[in-house]
Protein backbone atom coordinates (compact mmCIF):
# COMPACT_ATOMS: atom_id res chain seq x y z
CA UNK A 1 0.00 0.00 0.00
CA UNK A 2 1.71 3.20 -1.09
CA UNK A 3 -1.28 5.62 0.15
CA UNK A 4 -0.25 7.40 3.27
CA UNK A 5 -2.57 7.93 6.15
CA UNK A 6 -2.73 10.39 8.16
CA UNK A 7 -3.16 10.36 11.96
CA UNK A 8 -5.84 12.41 13.81
CA UNK A 9 -6.42 14.93 16.25
CA UNK A 10 -5.30 13.48 19.22
CA UNK A 11 -7.62 15.60 21.53
CA UNK A 12 -10.79 15.07 19.70
CA UNK A 13 -13.81 14.32 21.70
CA UNK A 14 -17.62 13.53 21.21
CA UNK A 15 -19.60 13.67 23.92
CA UNK A 16 -23.37 12.77 24.75
CA UNK A 17 -25.04 13.91 27.90
CA UNK A 18 -28.45 12.85 29.00
CA UNK A 19 -29.43 11.94 25.64
CA UNK A 20 -33.16 11.31 25.36
CA UNK A 21 -35.02 10.35 21.44
CA UNK A 22 -38.24 9.85 20.86
CA UNK A 23 -39.63 7.91 17.92
CA UNK A 24 -43.55 8.26 16.89
CA UNK A 25 -44.18 9.31 20.35
CA UNK A 26 -42.84 6.38 22.26
CA UNK A 27 -39.38 7.65 24.12
CA UNK A 28 -36.99 4.83 22.71
CA UNK A 29 -33.94 5.86 25.36
CA UNK A 30 -33.54 8.26 27.67
CA UNK A 31 -31.07 9.88 30.05
CA UNK A 32 -28.02 8.31 28.05
CA UNK A 33 -24.54 9.62 28.36
CA UNK A 34 -21.45 8.27 26.59
CA UNK A 35 -17.90 9.59 26.03
CA UNK A 36 -15.51 8.86 23.00
CA UNK A 37 -12.01 10.39 22.67
CA UNK A 38 -9.57 9.70 19.90
CA UNK A 39 -8.59 6.44 19.45
CA UNK A 40 -11.83 5.08 21.33
CA UNK A 41 -14.01 2.06 19.88
CA UNK A 42 -17.33 2.24 21.59
CA UNK A 43 -19.57 -0.84 20.98
CA UNK A 44 -23.19 -0.41 21.47
CA UNK A 45 -24.94 -3.11 22.75
CA UNK A 46 -28.68 -4.03 23.70
CA UNK A 47 -31.49 -6.12 22.38
CA UNK A 48 -33.67 -5.12 19.13
CA UNK A 49 -35.53 -2.04 19.97
CA UNK A 50 -33.22 -0.68 22.50
CA UNK A 51 -32.64 2.62 20.17
CA UNK A 52 -28.73 1.46 18.72
CA UNK A 53 -29.60 2.61 15.09
CA UNK A 54 -31.41 5.53 16.65
CA UNK A 55 -28.69 6.90 18.68
CA UNK A 56 -26.24 6.06 15.36
CA UNK A 57 -29.11 8.05 13.56
CA UNK A 58 -29.23 11.34 15.51
CA UNK A 59 -25.79 11.36 15.86
CA UNK A 60 -25.43 12.03 12.07
CA UNK A 61 -28.05 14.48 12.44
CA UNK A 62 -30.92 13.06 11.08
CA UNK A 63 -33.07 12.80 14.17
CA UNK A 64 -33.45 15.71 16.53
CA UNK A 65 -32.60 14.59 20.46
CA UNK A 66 -35.98 15.44 22.41
CA UNK A 67 -33.46 16.58 25.29
CA UNK A 68 -29.64 16.28 26.61
CA UNK A 69 -26.50 17.43 24.62
CA UNK A 70 -24.11 16.18 22.03
CA UNK A 71 -20.95 17.98 21.58
CA UNK A 72 -17.87 17.66 19.47
CA UNK A 73 -14.48 19.01 20.97
CA UNK A 74 -11.82 19.24 17.77
CA UNK A 75 -8.62 21.64 18.72
CA UNK A 76 -10.36 24.89 19.18
CA UNK A 77 -13.39 23.72 17.69
CA UNK A 78 -16.31 23.47 19.93
CA UNK A 79 -19.69 22.40 18.11
CA UNK A 80 -23.17 21.39 19.69
CA UNK A 81 -23.26 18.69 17.15
CA UNK A 82 -21.00 16.35 14.69
CA UNK A 83 -20.25 18.52 11.99
CA UNK A 84 -21.23 16.24 8.61
CA UNK A 85 -17.09 16.97 7.61
CA UNK A 86 -15.93 14.84 10.94
CA UNK A 87 -18.08 11.39 9.90
CA UNK A 88 -18.47 8.31 7.99
CA UNK A 89 -21.58 6.34 8.28
CA UNK A 90 -23.13 3.15 7.35
CA UNK A 91 -26.94 2.22 8.00
CA UNK A 92 -28.95 -0.79 7.15
CA UNK A 93 -29.10 -0.68 3.20
CA UNK A 94 -25.52 -0.73 1.65
CA UNK A 95 -25.52 2.70 -0.56
CA UNK A 96 -24.60 1.00 -3.55
CA UNK A 97 -26.44 1.58 -7.02
CA UNK A 98 -27.33 -1.79 -8.43
CA UNK A 99 -26.38 -1.34 -12.07
CA UNK A 100 -23.24 0.83 -11.77
CA UNK A 101 -19.76 -1.60 -10.89
CA UNK A 102 -18.45 -1.24 -7.94
CA UNK A 103 -15.19 1.05 -9.34
CA UNK A 104 -18.02 3.41 -10.36
CA UNK A 105 -20.27 3.38 -6.74
CA UNK A 106 -16.61 4.01 -5.03
CA UNK A 107 -15.41 6.69 -7.35
CA UNK A 108 -18.63 8.45 -7.11
CA UNK A 109 -18.63 8.25 -3.24
CA UNK A 110 -15.27 9.85 -3.09
CA UNK A 111 -16.24 12.27 -5.34
CA UNK A 112 -19.85 13.67 -3.29
CA UNK A 113 -17.61 13.12 -0.16
CA UNK A 114 -14.70 14.93 -0.70
CA UNK A 115 -14.96 16.16 -4.90
CA UNK A 116 -11.76 14.94 -5.38
CA UNK A 117 -11.59 12.40 -8.23
CA UNK A 118 -9.83 8.29 -6.80
CA UNK A 119 -6.66 7.03 -8.12
CA UNK A 120 -6.46 3.79 -8.76
CA UNK A 121 -3.48 2.91 -6.32
CA UNK A 122 -6.20 4.61 -3.67
CA UNK A 123 -9.05 2.66 -5.31
CA UNK A 124 -7.07 -0.77 -5.18
CA UNK A 125 -5.65 -0.35 -1.27
CA UNK A 126 -9.53 0.19 -0.47
CA UNK A 127 -10.73 -2.65 -2.57
CA UNK A 128 -7.83 -4.90 -0.70
CA UNK A 129 -9.44 -4.59 2.73
CA UNK A 130 -11.81 -6.70 2.08
CA UNK A 131 -10.89 -8.88 -0.73
CA UNK A 132 -13.03 -7.10 -3.29
CA UNK A 133 -10.18 -6.56 -6.11
CA UNK A 134 -12.03 -8.97 -8.77
CA UNK A 135 -15.31 -7.46 -8.30
CA UNK A 136 -14.19 -3.91 -9.68
CA UNK A 137 -15.28 -4.01 -12.33
CA UNK A 138 -18.63 -6.28 -12.03
CA UNK A 139 -22.10 -4.36 -11.25
CA UNK A 140 -23.08 -4.48 -7.93
CA UNK A 141 -26.42 -6.03 -8.88
CA UNK A 142 -24.95 -9.82 -8.96
CA UNK A 143 -23.35 -9.47 -5.45
CA UNK A 144 -24.55 -11.73 -2.74
CA UNK A 145 -25.35 -9.95 0.17
CA UNK A 146 -22.36 -10.37 2.06
CA UNK A 147 -20.25 -8.99 -1.23
CA UNK A 148 -22.53 -6.10 -1.06
CA UNK A 149 -22.04 -5.45 2.56
CA UNK A 150 -18.38 -6.01 2.02
CA UNK A 151 -18.70 -3.24 -0.85
CA UNK A 152 -20.45 -1.07 1.37
CA UNK A 153 -18.23 -1.03 3.86
CA UNK A 154 -15.05 -0.27 1.45
CA UNK A 155 -16.25 3.53 2.20
CA UNK A 156 -14.20 3.46 5.24
CA UNK A 157 -11.19 2.70 3.65
CA UNK A 158 -11.88 4.65 0.82
CA UNK A 159 -12.92 8.32 2.93
CA UNK A 160 -10.51 9.76 5.67
CA UNK A 161 -12.97 10.86 8.19
CA UNK A 162 -12.11 10.71 12.25
CA UNK A 163 -15.37 9.68 13.40
CA UNK A 164 -17.13 5.80 12.17
CA UNK A 165 -20.51 5.25 13.30
CA UNK A 166 -21.18 2.12 12.34
CA UNK A 167 -24.28 -0.02 12.17
CA UNK A 168 -24.27 -3.79 12.24
CA UNK A 169 -21.11 -3.69 10.42
CA UNK A 170 -20.55 -7.22 10.57
CA UNK A 171 -24.15 -8.37 8.98
CA UNK A 172 -23.79 -11.04 6.65
CA UNK A 173 -19.67 -11.20 7.04
CA UNK A 174 -17.80 -14.63 6.69
CA UNK A 175 -15.27 -14.97 10.11
CA UNK A 176 -12.35 -13.61 7.96
CA UNK A 177 -13.92 -10.35 6.76
CA UNK A 178 -15.16 -9.52 10.53
CA UNK A 179 -11.69 -9.93 11.50
CA UNK A 180 -10.79 -7.77 8.46
CA UNK A 181 -13.48 -5.51 9.84
CA UNK A 182 -11.76 -5.41 13.23
CA UNK A 183 -8.55 -4.83 12.10
CA UNK A 184 -9.38 -2.34 9.92
CA UNK A 185 -11.24 -0.76 13.21
CA UNK A 186 -8.18 -1.23 15.18
CA UNK A 187 -6.39 0.77 12.83
CA UNK A 188 -8.29 3.24 12.31
CA UNK A 189 -8.29 4.07 16.83
CA UNK A 190 -4.24 3.62 16.42
CA UNK A 191 -4.55 6.81 14.47
CA UNK A 192 -6.53 8.35 16.37
CA UNK A 193 -9.74 7.88 15.09
CA UNK A 194 -13.23 7.66 16.63
CA UNK A 195 -15.37 4.45 16.31
CA UNK A 196 -18.83 3.76 17.31
CA UNK A 197 -20.32 0.48 16.23
CA UNK A 198 -23.84 -1.14 16.90
CA UNK A 199 -23.40 -4.46 16.72
CA UNK A 200 -24.41 -8.39 18.34
CA UNK A 201 -21.17 -10.07 17.10
CA UNK A 202 -17.38 -9.61 19.05
CA UNK A 203 -15.22 -7.58 16.75
CA UNK A 204 -12.18 -8.68 18.60
CA UNK A 205 -11.34 -4.86 19.30
CA UNK A 206 -10.73 -3.86 22.81
CA UNK A 207 -12.91 -0.89 23.49
CA UNK A 208 -16.00 0.63 25.89
CA UNK A 209 -19.02 -0.97 25.95
CA UNK A 210 -22.44 0.46 26.12
CA UNK A 211 -25.39 -1.13 27.39
CA UNK A 212 -28.56 0.04 25.78
CA UNK A 213 -30.44 -1.55 28.10
CA UNK A 214 -29.36 0.45 30.91
CA UNK A 215 -31.25 3.41 29.29
CA UNK A 216 -34.32 2.27 28.78
CA UNK A 217 -37.16 4.60 29.62
CA UNK A 218 -38.20 3.95 33.54
CA UNK A 219 -42.43 4.76 32.62
CA UNK A 220 -43.71 3.81 29.64
CA UNK A 221 -45.83 7.70 28.51
CA UNK A 222 -47.01 7.95 25.24
CA UNK A 223 -46.88 11.52 24.21
CA UNK A 224 -50.26 13.04 23.38
CA UNK A 225 -49.00 15.54 22.03
CA UNK A 226 -47.61 13.77 19.56
CA UNK A 227 -50.64 12.20 18.46
CA UNK B 1 -10.36 17.28 4.66
CA UNK B 2 -6.67 17.70 3.78
CA UNK B 3 -7.80 20.46 1.12
CA UNK B 4 -10.64 22.64 0.97
CA UNK B 5 -13.64 20.91 -0.58
CA UNK B 6 -14.64 21.63 -4.03
CA UNK B 7 -18.53 21.91 -3.67
CA UNK B 8 -18.66 22.86 -7.38
CA UNK B 9 -16.88 19.58 -8.40
CA UNK B 10 -19.67 17.72 -5.91
CA UNK B 11 -22.07 18.99 -7.25
CA UNK B 12 -21.02 17.98 -10.74
CA UNK B 13 -20.57 14.30 -9.60
CA UNK B 14 -23.86 14.35 -8.53
CA UNK B 15 -25.12 15.63 -11.83
CA UNK B 16 -23.26 13.44 -13.88
CA UNK B 17 -24.40 10.65 -11.89
CA UNK B 18 -28.07 11.20 -12.31
CA UNK B 19 -27.78 11.67 -15.61
CA UNK B 20 -26.37 8.74 -16.18
CA UNK B 21 -28.58 7.07 -14.42
CA UNK B 22 -31.77 7.96 -15.66
CA UNK B 23 -30.30 6.68 -19.00
CA UNK B 24 -29.16 3.77 -17.95
CA UNK B 25 -31.09 0.23 -17.14
CA UNK B 26 -34.42 1.35 -15.37
CA UNK B 27 -33.77 4.97 -15.50
CA UNK B 28 -37.34 7.23 -16.24
CA UNK B 29 -35.59 9.09 -18.69
CA UNK B 30 -37.03 6.84 -22.37
CA UNK B 31 -40.01 5.83 -19.92
CA UNK B 32 -40.73 9.36 -19.71
CA UNK B 33 -40.26 10.20 -23.63
CA UNK B 34 -41.90 6.82 -24.78
CA UNK B 35 -44.81 7.62 -22.63
CA UNK B 36 -44.84 11.72 -24.18
CA UNK B 37 -44.80 9.92 -27.60
CA UNK B 38 -47.37 7.32 -27.25
CA UNK B 39 -49.86 9.29 -25.37
CA UNK B 40 -49.37 12.10 -27.74
CA UNK B 41 -50.21 10.02 -30.87
CA UNK B 42 -53.06 8.54 -29.16
CA UNK B 43 -55.04 11.84 -29.90
CA UNK B 44 -55.36 11.69 -33.52
CA UNK B 45 -57.14 8.48 -33.33
CA UNK B 46 -59.14 9.25 -30.48
CA UNK B 47 -60.80 12.63 -32.01
CA UNK B 48 -60.30 11.66 -35.75
CA UNK B 49 -58.29 12.80 -38.22
CA UNK B 50 -59.84 16.31 -38.63
CA UNK B 51 -56.58 18.38 -39.25
CA UNK B 52 -58.62 21.82 -37.94
CA UNK B 53 -59.42 20.05 -34.70
CA UNK B 54 -56.14 18.32 -34.12
CA UNK B 55 -54.32 22.13 -34.66
CA UNK B 56 -56.84 23.74 -32.15
CA UNK B 57 -55.68 20.79 -29.35
CA UNK B 58 -52.38 20.54 -30.33
CA UNK B 59 -50.58 23.09 -27.96
CA UNK B 60 -52.79 21.90 -25.01
CA UNK B 61 -52.61 18.19 -25.57
CA UNK B 62 -48.39 18.44 -26.13
CA UNK B 63 -48.25 20.38 -22.62
CA UNK B 64 -50.58 18.37 -20.94
CA UNK B 65 -49.18 14.95 -21.73
CA UNK B 66 -45.46 16.70 -21.18
CA UNK B 67 -46.99 17.43 -17.77
CA UNK B 68 -48.16 13.88 -16.75
CA UNK B 69 -44.41 12.16 -18.45
CA UNK B 70 -42.66 15.09 -16.22
CA UNK B 71 -44.70 13.70 -13.41
CA UNK B 72 -44.12 10.01 -13.78
CA UNK B 73 -40.64 10.25 -14.17
CA UNK B 74 -40.10 12.43 -10.98
CA UNK B 75 -41.40 9.70 -9.39
CA UNK B 76 -38.17 7.83 -8.58
CA UNK B 77 -36.47 11.22 -8.28
CA UNK B 78 -35.69 10.60 -4.37
CA UNK B 79 -37.56 7.16 -4.09
CA UNK B 80 -34.25 5.15 -5.47
CA UNK B 81 -31.92 6.87 -3.65
CA UNK B 82 -34.15 6.78 -0.25
CA UNK B 83 -34.67 2.96 -0.49
CA UNK B 84 -30.66 1.88 -1.09
CA UNK B 85 -29.45 4.07 1.78
CA UNK B 86 -27.23 6.49 -0.52
CA UNK B 87 -29.59 9.60 0.54
CA UNK B 88 -28.18 9.29 3.63
CA UNK B 89 -24.59 10.13 2.49
CA UNK B 90 -26.19 12.63 -0.46
CA UNK B 91 -28.03 14.92 2.81
CA UNK B 92 -24.18 14.12 4.45
CA UNK B 93 -22.26 15.74 1.77
CA UNK B 94 -20.47 18.76 1.56
CA UNK B 95 -23.11 20.52 -0.46
CA UNK B 96 -26.01 19.73 1.88
CA UNK B 97 -30.30 19.06 1.39
CA UNK B 98 -30.19 22.21 -0.55
CA UNK B 99 -26.87 21.53 -2.70
CA UNK B 100 -28.59 17.95 -3.46
CA UNK B 101 -31.90 18.92 -4.43
CA UNK B 102 -30.70 21.60 -6.74
CA UNK B 103 -28.17 18.81 -8.67
CA UNK B 104 -30.70 16.44 -8.80
CA UNK B 105 -33.30 18.93 -10.06
CA UNK B 106 -30.68 20.14 -13.18
CA UNK B 107 -29.96 16.00 -13.76
CA UNK B 108 -33.89 15.54 -14.04
CA UNK B 109 -33.79 18.32 -16.22
CA UNK B 110 -31.26 17.38 -18.67
CA UNK B 111 -31.73 13.57 -18.97
CA UNK B 112 -35.84 13.94 -18.96
CA UNK B 113 -37.88 17.49 -19.22
CA UNK B 114 -35.38 18.66 -21.88
CA UNK B 115 -35.84 15.89 -23.90
CA UNK B 116 -39.15 16.39 -23.85
CA UNK B 117 -39.17 19.83 -25.02
CA UNK B 118 -36.74 18.78 -27.84
CA UNK B 119 -39.21 15.81 -29.04
CA UNK B 120 -42.41 18.13 -29.06
CA UNK B 121 -41.81 19.72 -32.78
CA UNK B 122 -41.77 16.17 -34.10
CA UNK B 123 -45.71 15.52 -32.10
CA UNK B 124 -46.36 18.77 -33.55
CA UNK B 125 -46.41 17.29 -37.03
CA UNK B 126 -48.18 14.57 -35.73
CA UNK B 127 -50.78 16.97 -34.26
CA UNK B 128 -51.19 19.49 -37.79
CA UNK B 129 -49.93 22.30 -35.41
CA UNK B 130 -49.66 25.21 -38.06
CA UNK B 131 -45.91 26.46 -38.77
CA UNK B 132 -46.11 29.87 -37.03
CA UNK B 133 -46.44 27.55 -33.50
CA UNK B 134 -43.33 25.46 -33.68
CA UNK B 135 -41.00 28.30 -32.24
CA UNK B 136 -43.15 29.41 -29.63
CA UNK B 137 -43.97 25.58 -28.60
CA UNK B 138 -40.14 24.83 -28.15
CA UNK B 139 -39.69 27.73 -26.57
CA UNK B 140 -42.42 28.06 -24.02
CA UNK B 141 -41.36 24.33 -23.36
CA UNK B 142 -37.58 25.34 -22.79
CA UNK B 143 -38.79 27.96 -20.46
CA UNK B 144 -41.41 25.90 -18.54
CA UNK B 145 -40.09 22.59 -17.99
CA UNK B 146 -37.48 23.46 -15.59
CA UNK B 147 -40.72 24.32 -12.96
CA UNK B 148 -42.04 21.12 -13.83
CA UNK B 149 -38.89 19.92 -12.56
CA UNK B 150 -38.62 22.17 -9.98
CA UNK B 151 -42.47 21.82 -8.56
CA UNK B 152 -41.95 17.81 -9.09
CA UNK B 153 -38.89 17.61 -6.28
CA UNK B 154 -41.29 19.10 -3.33
CA UNK B 155 -43.61 15.75 -4.34
CA UNK B 156 -40.98 13.92 -4.86
CA UNK B 157 -39.30 14.38 -1.59
CA UNK B 158 -42.38 14.94 0.17
CA UNK B 159 -43.31 11.52 -0.69
CA UNK B 160 -40.56 9.84 -0.88
CA UNK B 161 -40.89 7.54 2.15
CA UNK B 162 -44.41 6.69 1.58
CA UNK B 163 -45.01 3.38 -0.04
CA UNK B 164 -46.22 3.54 -3.38
CA UNK B 165 -46.79 7.67 -3.08
CA UNK B 166 -46.30 8.15 -7.06
CA UNK B 167 -50.51 8.78 -7.07
CA UNK B 168 -49.96 10.99 -4.03
CA UNK B 169 -47.32 12.69 -5.51
CA UNK B 170 -49.29 13.29 -8.40
CA UNK B 171 -52.56 14.71 -6.62
CA UNK B 172 -50.13 16.99 -4.85
CA UNK B 173 -47.94 18.52 -7.74
CA UNK B 174 -50.49 18.68 -10.66
CA UNK B 175 -52.44 21.48 -9.28
CA UNK B 176 -49.24 23.38 -8.92
CA UNK B 177 -48.69 22.78 -12.54
CA UNK B 178 -51.82 24.76 -13.86
CA UNK B 179 -49.93 28.34 -13.81
CA UNK B 180 -47.05 26.73 -15.98
CA UNK B 181 -49.45 24.69 -18.41
CA UNK B 182 -52.18 27.98 -18.60
CA UNK B 183 -49.35 30.31 -19.48
CA UNK B 184 -47.50 27.86 -21.82
CA UNK B 185 -49.91 27.06 -24.04
CA UNK B 186 -51.23 30.71 -24.15
CA UNK B 187 -47.36 31.54 -25.43
CA UNK B 188 -48.01 28.54 -28.37
CA UNK B 189 -52.01 29.56 -28.98
CA UNK B 190 -51.14 33.15 -29.37
CA UNK B 191 -48.22 32.13 -31.72
CA UNK B 192 -51.16 30.14 -33.27
CA UNK B 193 -53.24 33.09 -34.34
CA UNK B 194 -50.87 35.41 -35.23
CA UNK B 195 -50.80 37.71 -32.15
CA UNK B 196 -47.63 38.77 -29.77
CA UNK B 197 -46.77 35.19 -27.20
CA UNK B 198 -44.06 37.52 -25.25
CA UNK B 199 -46.58 38.21 -22.53
CA UNK B 200 -47.43 34.52 -21.99
CA UNK B 201 -43.77 33.70 -21.94
CA UNK B 202 -42.83 37.05 -19.72
CA UNK B 203 -45.54 35.19 -17.13
CA UNK B 204 -44.15 31.87 -17.94
CA UNK B 205 -40.60 32.55 -16.89
CA UNK B 206 -41.78 34.62 -13.58
CA UNK B 207 -43.61 30.66 -12.53
CA UNK B 208 -40.48 29.46 -13.67
CA UNK B 209 -38.44 31.56 -11.57
CA UNK B 210 -41.05 31.63 -8.14
CA UNK B 211 -40.50 27.53 -8.33
CA UNK B 212 -36.57 27.97 -8.37
CA UNK B 213 -36.92 30.07 -5.58
CA UNK B 214 -39.32 27.56 -3.58
CA UNK B 215 -38.87 24.72 -4.86
CA UNK B 216 -35.27 24.04 -3.76
CA UNK B 217 -36.30 25.55 -0.42
CA UNK B 218 -39.10 23.37 0.14
CA UNK B 219 -37.59 20.30 -1.00
CA UNK B 220 -34.48 20.58 1.21
CA UNK B 221 -36.89 20.82 4.03
CA UNK B 222 -39.06 18.00 3.04
CA UNK B 223 -35.82 15.76 2.61
CA UNK B 224 -34.89 16.72 5.89
CA UNK B 225 -37.99 15.82 7.17
CA UNK B 226 -37.85 12.34 5.20
CA UNK B 227 -34.65 10.94 6.79
CA UNK B 228 -36.12 11.61 10.33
Amino acid sequence: MDVVKKTYDSSATLTGTDLTCRRGGRIVFEGLGFEAQAGDFVCLRGSNGSGKSTLLRSLCGFLPQASGQVSWLAGNEKNDHLPADTFLQSGHQNGLKPNFSLKENATFFVSLMTGRALSDAELQAAAAVFDLQHLLDDPVQYFSSGQRHRAALMRFALVERQVWLMDEPTVGLDAANRSALGQLITNHSARGGIVIAATHDPLGVEGKELNMDDFQPKTSVVDEAWL
Amino acid sequence: MSAQISGARVFLALVRRDVRLAWSQGGGALLALGFFFVAVSMFPFGVGPAPQVLARIAPGVIWVVALLAAVISLDRLYQADYEDGSLDDLVLSPIGPMGVSAAKVLAHWLSTTLPLALLAPALGVLMNLPDQAYGALIFSLLVGTPALSLIGSVGAALTVAVRRGGVLMLLLILPLYVPTLIFGVGAVDAAMSLTDPAPHMALLAATTLIALVVGLFASSAALKLALE
